[in-house]
Parts: C-alpha cells; structure tokens; sequence
C-alpha cells in the first residue's frame, strides 16, 4: 500500500533531568517504502513547520552498520523485524491505522539525553578497558602467514558482526550487557593477535561491565531474538569460561 | 582475584551450582519416597526404617549439611543478583515484549521460586520439622512413625493440592532453570545443545510428575 497512516506515541524529553512523557502524533500518507528513520523524518519535517521542537533520534549510516539508530518499537529493540535494524527497517511491516510506541533504551547506564538518544559511552568505557592488542604497526603481515582454522576465523567473525548497539541491553529484562561484551571478547580471544592479552582483557571489561550498572545474565535469550547483527547466546558461554579460565589462571 | 568473587559472572555461577545440587537433591529424594508407594505394613516399616536410616546416617548428614548450605547460598544469591538487576532499570517499558523473544519461565524465575520457598517451609514444617523435633509416635518396630504422618497428612484435600500446584511451579523453574545453568557452567556447546534440552525437558516432566502422583496415590486410596 502507498498511503499509509499511523498514530505515534513517542518518548519526549528534553533533558537528562526532564521527567520525559510520551506524546501522540498523527502522520498520514506514509509511503510503504520508506525506513523507519524516513517516516520520523517526515514527522520532524511536519514539527519544524509548526515551531514544534523535532524528535530526537541517533542515526548515521543509515544502512545497517553503524549501530546508533536505537529505539525500542512497540517493546521491541529495533522493531518488529528479526536481524534488522531500525534504519532497514521499512514502513510496510505496519498497517495503516496502527499505533506504534517508540521509547528509548531503559537502562541505567544507558541514561536518556534527549527524547530517544541515550548516553551509551559505557559501552566505550568496557571497549576501553579491553586495552590494546600486541600488534606492532607498520606494515601489514602478509595473509598467509597467521594460519588460522576456518571455523574459527567463521567464529571470531560471526561475532565480530556485532555492531555495539545497544539492543541486546534494551531487549534483556536485566539490562545485563553480556551480549554484548561477549562478541567482543570472543572477537579476540578466538584469534592468535589477541593472545597475549587474553587473560587481562576478559577480566577488565567483565569488571567494568558490573561497574557501569549493567544487569546479571540469567540466560532468557531475548538478546539473541532481538539482536540486528542475531550473535549467538553460545558467545555468552564463551564468555563465562573464558572469565573463570582468566581467574583461575591468575 | 576480589573483583572475581564479587561479579556477576561468579555469582551467578554459584546460584547454579547449588541448582544443580539441589536438582541432584531431588533425584534422591524422589528415589527414596517411591516407598511410599509400597501399601500395608511392610511398606510402614520400611518408610520408617528408611527415615530413621535418613536422619542418623552420618554420610546422609554430611550431604544433608550441602543440601541446607546449597538452599541457603541459592536463595540469598539469586535474590542480590535479581534486586541488582533490576536496579539496572530504573525506568520501565510502556510496551512489554512479553513472551515474543524469551519464555514465560525464564521472565518469572523470581516469581517462581518465591513461590518453591513457600511451598518448601509448609514441607518442612509437615515433615522434617515433626521428626526433628516434634513429638512422633513409634510405629511397631520401634522407629519414629513418619509413614502415618505423612500418609495423615496427604489425606487432606487442600494439602494435596498445595503439592499439586508447587509440582508445576517446580517444573517451571527447572526447565528454564537446568537449561540456563547448563549455560552459565559453559557445558552448553553447539554440539551438546540439543541434547541438553532433551534431558532437563525429560527431568523437567519426570521429577515433578513422579514428586506429585505420590500425594495423588495416598489420597485415592483413601477414599
Ligand atoms: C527445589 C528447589 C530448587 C531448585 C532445584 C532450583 C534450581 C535452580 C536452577 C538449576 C537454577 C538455574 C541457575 C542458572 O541459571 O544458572 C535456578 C535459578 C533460580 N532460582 Fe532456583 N531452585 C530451587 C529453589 C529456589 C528457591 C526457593 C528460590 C527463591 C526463593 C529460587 C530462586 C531462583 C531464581 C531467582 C533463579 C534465577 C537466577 C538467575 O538466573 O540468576 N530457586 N534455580
Ligand atoms: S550483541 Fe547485537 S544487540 Fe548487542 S550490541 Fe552487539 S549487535 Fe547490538
Ligand atoms: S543508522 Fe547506522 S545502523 Fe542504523
């Protein structure tokens, strides 16, 4: 369908320490070919006009890659979409006559700056206390001479495609970020470079992980349905050996 | 080493250990009360022999000391990590997901073991209370008549029922519980996956199913 027409009830808030309430807006003659980020556009197209201040909303890429188009829709990170984000997701996943609820990510190191962009530097801070791999600079090595197994290099890539978006925080009922910093454990821990920090790097960012708020992992799997890059819940008991064979190894 | 001990990851690896143990508990408390199932005096006889063997044997008291400290280390765990993770979300949804990317179980473990804790402190006080401390009588045979106590008590219908519903909640709490601490102990390999959700789904129908029809069997043989 070409015209498609829905009621919006978006999260407004215009500070950190604004209470925030949801507001309803009505936008019609929507195209069916549209991204979800396109249809807000039209709506911040319409409020500018009217002297209203636009909805706020992180964005960049615009095509799946770079993680900042968070939302939560109709309660579901990223939409109704399974492995989508919410910039591929298009408009002809609703009805027309639908309501759709868009709030930000809840959770308390994710804390709300305007409307629907949180603060989600806390994921920098458990990238960097990761630390630095031994690599020296210079010129590339040549391909060939690390010899790594297929499957593994599969693995450490699979979760390698983990974009630090945020949604497995948003769609988890604990807020816990074990997704998340499992797929960037694994990511090196899998592969020969990140060897000789392996050990140090886990503990850190699992210390961190807890120091920044983030909730425990109790293993219900919402991460895994919700996430846009689908990383697997086995990168989760990856990471709870991994900690304890760090620990144990002093 | 001090950051290990007090993370999340640890923890909770704690909480599932003493849930395996206590599912290990369970077996052999299944295995022991299908003697109830033996009618007449030779099945009194050896329920109480059975009970007085229980609370004497000092191999028994040893595990019956990690059953204790596994409830206790269970509850107390699971409790800070829950009240810790919901801190972690301050603000609520409006919308809920529900069930649309996890299972109801798996939302309601708190929920579902408060529940197993009420249920475990009518158990106790009905039955371990009684033959610690109580006043039981003696059967024939010289032991302390736990048989009759428990047979008396399944004769109520209320009381059967009480047992019933725990049962579910238990299977509950076990299938998304066995399943999950199989993950936390990382034994949950891709390879091992599907095997492990074939044996907790068939622990998870057994034990409870077992646990149940024992209070059903004395009570339909009573009336
Ligand atoms: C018959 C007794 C019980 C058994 C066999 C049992 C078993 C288990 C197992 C195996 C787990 C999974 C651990 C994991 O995910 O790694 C678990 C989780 C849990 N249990 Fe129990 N449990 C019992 C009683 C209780 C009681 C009495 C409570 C609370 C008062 C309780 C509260 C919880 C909670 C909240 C969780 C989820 C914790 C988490 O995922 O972090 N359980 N239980
Ligand atoms: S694990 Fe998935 S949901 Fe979580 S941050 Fe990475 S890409 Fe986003
Ligand atoms: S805007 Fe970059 S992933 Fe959506």
């Amino acid at each position: 369908m070409e015209n498609l027409n829905l009621k919006l009830k978006i999260w407004r808030q215009s500070s950190p320490n604004d209470k925030g309430a949801f507001v309803s807006y009505d936008v019609s003659g929507l195209n069916t070919h549209m991204s979800f980020l396109e249809m807000l556009d039209v709506l911040n197209e319409k409020l500018v006009v009217t002297g209203d201040d636009p909805v706020a909303f992180d964005h960049d890429c615009r095509e799946g890659i770079c993680g900042m188009c968070s939302m939560v829709i109709n309660g579901k990170p990223h939409g109704p979409q399974k492995g989508t984000t919410t910039c591929q997701l298009h408009m002809r996943h609703f009805k027309d006559g639908d309501t759709v609820t868009i709030e930000p990510w809840r959770a308390k190191p994710f804390p709300v700056l305007k409307d629907l962009i949180v603060d989600r530097s806390s994921f920098d801070r458990i990238i960097q206390s990761g630390g630095y791999i031994s690599v020296n600079t210079g010129s590339a090595p040549d391909g060939n001479s690390l010899p790594i197994s297929k499957e593994i290099a599969e693995d450490a890539f699979d979760a390698a495609a983990c974009i630090g978006c945020g949604a497995c925080v948003a769609a988890c009922k604990n807020a816990s970020a074990s997704l998340f910093v499992s797929a960037k454990v694994s990511q090196l821990s899998l592969l020969p470079q990140g060897q000789p920090e392996r050990e140090e790097r886990v503990k850190n960012m699992v210390s961190k992980m807890d120091e920044e708020g983030f909730g425990h992992c109790t293993n219900t799997g919402a991460c895994e349905a919700e996430c846009p890059k689908e990383i697997s819940l086995e990168y989760i008991r990856k990471l709870n050996w991994e900690y304890h064979r760090s620990n144990i190894k002093g | 080493m001090k950051t290990y001990f007090t993370s999340t990851i640890f923890r909770k690896t704690i909480a599932s250990l003493s849930g395996v143990f206590l599912v290990l508990f369970l077996l052999g408390h299944l295995l022991g009360n299908l003697q109830l199932f033996i009618s007449g005096e030779a099945g009194q006889k050896q329920f109480n022999e059975y009970a007085f063997f229980m609370t004497t044997n000092p191999v028994v008291k040893i595990l019956s000391l990690v059953t204790y400290t596994s409830i206790i280390l269970h509850i107390a765990l699971t409790f800070y990590l829950t009240i810790q993770s919901k801190n972690a979300r301050p603000v609520k949804y409006a919308v809920s997901s529900g069930t649309s990317n996890s299972s109801w179980a798996s939302n309601n473990m708190a929920v579902l073991g408060t529940f197993l804790l009420i249920f475990l402190v009518i158990h106790l006080k009905s039955f371990w209370y009684e033959m610690h401390f109580g006043s039981v009588e003696m059967d024939l045979w010289g032991n302390k008549d736990l048989h009759s106590v428990t047979v008396t008590a399944f004769h109520e219908l209320w009381y059967v029922l009480i047992y019933l519903v725990s049962m579910i909640a238990l299977g509950f709490h076990l299938k998304h519980g066995l399943e999950s601490a199989f993950q936390t102990l990382g034994v949950r390999t891709r390879k091992y996956s599907s095997a492990i959700t074939n044996l907790t789904t068939g622990l998870v129908l057994l034990i409870p199913i077992i646990f149940a029809s024992i209070p059903i069997f004395i009570y339909i043989k009573n009336i």
